[in-house]
């Protein structure tokens, strides 16, 4: 019997979350969702028109399965994220946000000083805040501190499908974080999912490598097995990797001699 | 940054070409771009464009961002011999006020547009900041990002256009070389190329989150002007590291009074596709945009490359979408399907139409 992902008081049989930007057509992005068996998919607040009930893309998430995460794609600074995130409330009571603060639009790296100012009003004000944040460990602890559900550090840049480049500051995350740890954007393949739940993260956020796979219904498929044959292998604890192996005990055999 | 630099492009080695061709960063050097836009990266034309669509899919996946023009005015106190608007052959020019304006946007938006782009002659005497923040303030009801194409303002006007909420701006230097740009503009505020040079940066210095590139092609050896374009593009995201720069490629196309003679370096579709590609090879994450300026073959397969953002339907004079009428328009549109017939073009090439990628909420108050 597996632990359960639990954010803000929320129980997630899933530890795959899904992104919506990128696809062919909302029809392929339904189903790519579902065969992921995902249940948190997030939205950006920028490509929906979240107060429209017959918005294309909203309409093709079912919400009574899946929790819509919106998200703050494109704000550059606390003021904007934070401006979107209640207009977006209000319109619709969603209280959970991914919080993302980009200024730099090639790389959509995330701002360290302006996100963790965005949480602290956001959080103050009701809101689930999972920051999006660099692999940056104490900024995680500040963003922790600041009362944010989850952190949500980068493998690498944003759509890169480079994988886990920033491994080592994940680890030093993993082992630290009191709060989930979702490992988001730059996951390229099932494998590099595999790995990240392997380390111990919590949860994974992936979006490019299913929307841009040539099948991406087939690729959200494999990345639904991926992360959870890497949690049941942290669970089950790897045994440690040896570099040769270990017959003999050079330095201390001669204490049984 | 001086274009005198890129005039004689040095002949490309193939082995330079290929080096270019095998860099899979998406970012931009001059001698990468150069090699891609030379004469012998022709024959590598298939690869360059299955490269910039690999690239383009996954920075930007499978969609292409739709916009509308709205004319505003055809009064222009400039006399380019390139453009209708000029001030010598436009003998009725048309204004709309801000609540015509309105009555066109309103019609762009039932046909799904959420991102419209302002256009208009240099009419200084009507088309100022206050009526361009008067009417995007009644616009940002109905659309999410606002675009101008209008014509030089400073910082100050620029700032104040921001606040109103208009996020992108589009000015082409028409040509980046000093020779052929005095030649073409050889009267009215615009014959001060420096000004119109350094215009881009103070809009980016005031906040405008897309900064649009472009020259007009037929003008002037395409080739160079690539390369200043890429030099320009290349300043703006160095020093407005906030804002997204975008390429269009305005190819002359034939229009009232309007003398195609001038268009003395045009290229062919194989030529702008090559442009195109080699642009995207070296700048994964700029805007590539395509208006109805091209036709419905070349636009269909060219969305397929490494276009991002395209026109629709659109009407190239002020008054255009309410009226059948027969104010003067900037040029002849060689596309005139309608928004709903590109969308489902879009579609049938696996592609997902976009008509909203921005919040009003980022700009503005």
């Amino acid at each position: 019997m597996s632990d359960k992902l639990i954010i803000a008081g929320r129980e997630f049989a899933s530890r795959l979350f899904i992104g919506t930007g990128k696809f062919a057509s909302n029809k392929i992005m339904a189903e790519a969702i579902e065969a992921s068996g995902a249940e948190m998919v997030t939205v950006a607040l920028r490509r929906v028109d979240i107060d429209n009930p017959d918005d294309d893309m909203l309409s093709a998430i079912d919400r009574k399965k899946y929790l819509l995460l919106p998200n703050t794609s494109g704000a550059r600074n606390a003021d904007e994220a934070v401006r979107l995130a209640r207009l977006a409330r209000a319109a619709t009571g969603i209280e959970w946000l991914k919080l993302e603060v980009t200024p730099d639009p090639y790389y959509l790296l995330p701002d360290p000083v302006e996100t963790l100012k965005a949480a602290e009003i956001l959080v103050k004000e009701g809101f689930v805040v999972l920051p999006y944040i660099n692999a940056d460990a104490v900024l995680a602890k500040r963003l922790q501190d600041a009362g944010c559900a989850t952190v949500m550090p980068l493998a690498s840049p944003i759509g890169s499908n480079q994988g886990l480049k920033t491994k080592a500051s994940l680890e030093i995350i993993i082992s630290q974080a009191r709060v989930p740890v979702v490992i988001d954007a730059g996951l390229g393949a099932p494998s590099h999912a595999s790995e990240a739940m392997e380390m111990g993260a919590d949860a994974v956020l992936v979006n490019t490598a299913i929307a841009a796979a040539k099948e991406p219904v087939k690729m959200a498929a494999a990345f639904r097995k991926a992360v959870e044959a890497g949690r049941e292998a942290f669970e089950a604890g790897k045994a440690d990797v040896k570099q040769q192996a270990d017959a003999s005990s050079p330095l201390t055999g001669f204490l049984r001699d | 940054m001086k274009i005198e630099e890129f005039q004689n492009i040095p002949a490309q080695k193939d082995t330079d070409i290929l080096a270019a061709l095998s860099d899979d960063g998406g970012r931009y050097n001059r001698q990468k771009l150069a090699a891609l836009i030379s004469p012998g990266a022709e024959k590598y034309l298939e690869q360059m464009a299955q490269k910039a669509q690999k690239i383009t899919r996954q920075r930007f996946g499978n969609v292409v961002q739709l916009y509308a023009p709205l004319y505003v005015s055809n009064f222009c106190v400039n006399s380019c011999p390139y453009c209708a608007f000029n001030a010598k052959g436009n003998s009725s020019p048309k204004r709309l006020t801000v609540e015509q304006a309105c009555r066109e946007a309103d019609i762009l938006a039932d046909e799904g547009f959420r991102h419209i782009l302002l256009v208009s002659g240099e009419d200084r005497n009507f088309i100022t900041v206050d009526y361009l923040a008067a009417l995007a303030a009644k616009l940002r009801k109905k659309f999410s990002s606002i675009s101008i194409e209008v014509y030089p303002f400073d910082q100050a006007d620029y700032e104040r256009l921001f606040a109103a909420g208009i996020d992108g701006i589009a000015l082409y230097q028409e040509t980046y070389d000093r020779s052929d740009y005095a030649r073409f503009h050889k009267t009215g505020p615009k014959a001060d190329y420096q000004r119109r040079l350094e215009t881009l940066g103070w809009a980016g210095e005031a906040g405008f989150r897309s900064l649009g590139l472009g020259f007009l092609i037929g003008l002037s050896d395409w080739r160079t002007q690539t390369l200043a374009m890429a030099e320009h593009a290349y300043f703006l995201m160095k020093n407005y590291w906030q804002a997204r720069i975008s390429f269009s490629f305005p190819r002359l196309r034939p229009a009232e009074n309007v003398d195609d003679k001038l268009f003395e370096h045009m290229i062919s579709d194989s030529e702008l596709v090559q442009m195109m590609v080699a642009l995207r090879l070296c700048f994964a994450d700029a805007e590539i945009v395509l208006s109805t300026r091209e036709d419905a073959n070349f636009r269909d397969n060219a969305a397929k490359i490494c276009v991002t953002r395209m026109s629709a339907g659109s009407r190239t004079s002020p008054g255009g979408y309410s009226e059948k009428n027969s104010a003067l328009k900037q040029f002849e549109i060689a596309d005139d399907r309608s928004p709903a017939e590109i969308a489902s073009m879009l579609k049938s090439a696996g592609l997902e139409p976009v008509w909203k990628d921005w919040d009003k909420a980022f700009t503005g108050v």
